[in-house]
């Protein structure tokens, strides 16, 4: 039976609003998952802001190059998920 | 094609009033914007009055993903532009993004976001400092965030010279439309009522320590010790003549002469560089002292400096021949956005014929000068000059006229 990502989509909205804000053009509680960030209205640094929140939220350390090459949600996602103990990439 | 730069558009910032309508109207009915800080505890600091911007909430006039990445002086610099650009009546989206540049004045870039930054920085460490701190407390930081959020990729950067620097930015917008670019926004807005920025301008010994906000800033004063310092400033919308005219815009009027210099070393004896900067100024505008109707002062409250400014006036006019008015005595001292404000407080007194008055200050009798002092006076304003000195030694001067056939 699949356990629940300990890091999900809701975590990662909520990070994203926080850290870096959202668009008035895009409601991210859509599905978002495989939608491009820059789509979505978020610029590299934002998604460096945002790494480094979760990084401190969760306690983990991300892969500087790893965390660039991300362009969605999803990806973000199982990135986080891998670096977390108890972590399942969907 | 005409090589004249004319002002279409005001956003306003100021202490006693949000918006150019707000402050114009305030500052003639003597409304003053000095009161106790109130944006942090100041109560341990030697200088304790401020001229705080009361009511703005960023929230209200920008876009949520603006909002984590901007120091206070951005949000408000945003805003004045968003309003600069509806009072000229552009829509930046529809000119072309190279005709439009932005070239501001900083004092001290976006302390209050950089004091926040380094406080994480030194209290949790370095990964809890904001990404958008690699950006949001730069001096450059306004003039990029109005390119970004209006589409202007034409000659854009920031001068950085304190108080005179207002002044210096907006004569570079003038170059750069002699050169070419049809659109320049250009002004400044800072703010820095927080204790990074205290501890900065407390440096200059040029703070005032008063406890009573109408006894504070008495500039041209025998009481002179001093300026409260405030936060805001004005962003303009400055244009090639024709391209104004040819998209029948309303026209302020005219940046019509600028000059700047800089103070010899203290100990050369020769004189300050007050006095040359308006004769350039004046050179530049074709104009002659006569022509003109009001001075704006640059206004120090420093003893030294009050008598440099009067002596540098009354040499260059006459004694007591042009009026003279600082309605920043009801803003405190908004450094590189004291000059913008000026600026547009000049143009609002052409379109209306009155000059905003000095409040609070008697004259000394050691100033030879017309100060308009406690109400607005009644005048003819065709020419105006505006003057500005940072710390440091730079005197800034800026001649506008009205603009017409």
């Amino acid at each position: 039976m699949p356990t629940a990502s300990p890091f999900g989509v809701d975590d990662l909205r909520r990070i994203l609003r926080e850290g870096a804000g959202a668009d008035e053009a895009v409601d991210l509680d859509n599905d978002i998952l495989d939608r491009q960030f820059d789509e979505l209205g978020y610029e590299s640094i934002a998604l460096l802001e945002t790494g480094s929140r979760i990084e401190r939220e969760y306690g983990i350390r991300l892969d500087d190059e790893a965390l660039g090459e991300v362009r969605t949600p999803r990806a973000l996602i199982d990135l986080v998920n891998e670096q977390l103990p108890t972590g399942r990439t969907r | 094609m005409s090589t004249a730069t004319v002002v279409t558009g005001l956003g306003v910032a100021a202490p006693n009033g949000l918006g150019a309508r707000a402050y114009w109207s305030a500052t003639l009915a003597r409304v003053s914007g000095i009161g106790p800080v109130t944006r942090f505890d100041a109560s341990s600091y030697p200088v304790r009055l401020a001229g705080e911007i009361k009511g703005f909430s960023a929230a209200d006039h920008l876009p949520n993903r603006l909002l984590p990445q901007t120091d206070r002086m951005t949000q408000l610099a945003l805003a004045s532009a968003d309003w600069a650009l509806a009072d000229a009546g552009i829509v930046p989206g529809t000119l072309p993004e190279y005709d439009m540049g932005v070239i501001t004045a900083s004092h001290s870039g976006g302390f209050e976001f950089g004091q926040n930054e380094l406080r994480a920085l030194w209290s949790k460490g370095g990964r809890y400092v904001s990404a958008y701190q690699s950006f949001a407390w730069f001096y450059a930081v306004n003039s990029g965030q109005i390119s970004i959020r209006n589409g202007m990729r034409g000659p854009s950067g920031v001068v950085v010279s304190d108080q005179a620097g207002g002044l210096d930015a907006m004569a570079q917008a003038r170059r750069q439309i002699r050169r070419g670019t049809p659109l320049v926004v250009s002004g400044a807005v800072d703010a820095s009522v927080c204790p990074w920025g205290w501890v900065a301008q407390l440096a200059s010994r040029r703070l005032s320590g008063g406890e009573e906000p109408t006894r504070a800033y008495l500039p041209f004063d025998d009481d002179a010790a001093g300026h409260v310092p405030g936060e805001g400033g004005a962003l303009l919308v400055l244009e090639n003549a024709d391209h104004a005219r040819s998209r029948g815009a309303r026209i302020y009027g005219e940046i019509a002469g600028y000059a700047a210099t800089f103070d010899p070393p203290p100990s050369s004896g020769r004189p300050p560089g007050t006095r040359r900067a308006i004769e350039s100024a004046l050179a530049n505008a074709g104009a002659t002292p006569g022509e003109v109707d009001v001075v704006f002062a640059d206004a120090a409250a420093i003893p030294d400096l009050d008598r440099i400014e009067a002596e540098a006036v009354s040499e260059v006019f006459g004694p007591r021949a042009v009026p003279v008015t600082a309605p920043k005595t009801m803003t405190g001292r908004l450094y590189s956005g004291a000059a913008p404000l000026d600026v547009a407080a000049a143009f609002l007194s052409v379109r209306d014929g009155v000059i905003p008055p000095t409040v609070n200050t008697s004259l000394s009798d050691r100033y030879d000068i017309d100060l308009v002092r406690d109400v607005p006076r009644e005048a003819p304003v065709r020419t105006a000059l505006v003057l500005a000195r940072g710390y440091g030694g730079f005197n800034s001067a800026l001649v506008v006229r009205a603009f017409g056939p």
